[in-house]
């Protein structure tokens, strides 16, 4: 009795796996959504029309970047030097499009003086590493595995 | 812009559960009560941080 209530749930759970996994057709949306997304934060649920959560990630992202450049944090460029600032690097990178306008406007050279100046620095790399979460979700729900 | 350590993090974790309210559930209500559990546990985490630091420190 037990074996067989086992089983059953083993088969649910493989057919619910084999569910989830279950390759689906990459769509022009599909790297449009995520690519937009990264390069202007929540547009990737716009162009799906998701407003309200579009809108919503714009502000939390372009927010959080913005008060970490006001707060005189570092805009990390490229480089191959500790590891740190690699990831701090790959973080910033998330923000897209923000990022590029910051490098290209040499906007975020830190100042290493001000305490709340490294808050600045968390809060710039971490706009960029939600970003990323946005542009994956914005990804997902072109796949339709998200309404 | 100077912001007290408490106000920065109070920040971070209002904009931080947004994305993860938003990006981590599919149903509306449901963004918005894993948005509110993110946060709460952010600003509680961040206190049980503060305390466990001043105890540290004395």
């Amino acid at each position: 009795m037990a074996r067989a209530e086992k089983t059953n749930v083993a088969e649910s759970t493989a057919s619910k796996s084999a569910a989830r996994v279950q390759p689906q057709p990459i769509t022009a949306m599909a790297v449009i959504a995520p690519a937009l997304g990264w390069l202007v934060p929540g547009a990737g649920h716009l162009i799906q029309k998701r407003w309200g959560r579009g809108l919503l990630l714009m502000l939390s992202v372009v927010t959080m970047f913005v008060l970490g450049v006001l707060m005189q944090g570092k805009v990390y460029a490229f480089n191959t030097g500790d590891i740190l600032d690699i990831l701090g690097f790959v973080g910033d990178l998330g923000a897209g499009g923000f990022y590029i306008v910051a490098r290209a406007l040499d906007i975020g050279r830190g100042a290493i003086d001000l305490a709340t100046a490294d808050y600045g620095t968390k809060y710039i790399i971490v706009a960029g590493l939600l970003n990323i979460i946005s542009a994956v979700d914005a990804h997902d729900i072109a796949l339709g595995k998200k309404k | 812009m100077t912001l007290s350590h408490f106000t920065a993090a109070l920040i971070f974790s209002f904009f931080a559960s947004i994305v993860f309210g938003i990006t981590q559930r599919d149903e509306q209500l449901e963004m918005i009560k894993y948005g509110a559990k993110c946060f709460v546990f952010f600003v509680l985490g961040t206190i049980a941080a503060g305390w466990a630091m001043w105890i540290l420190r004395h």
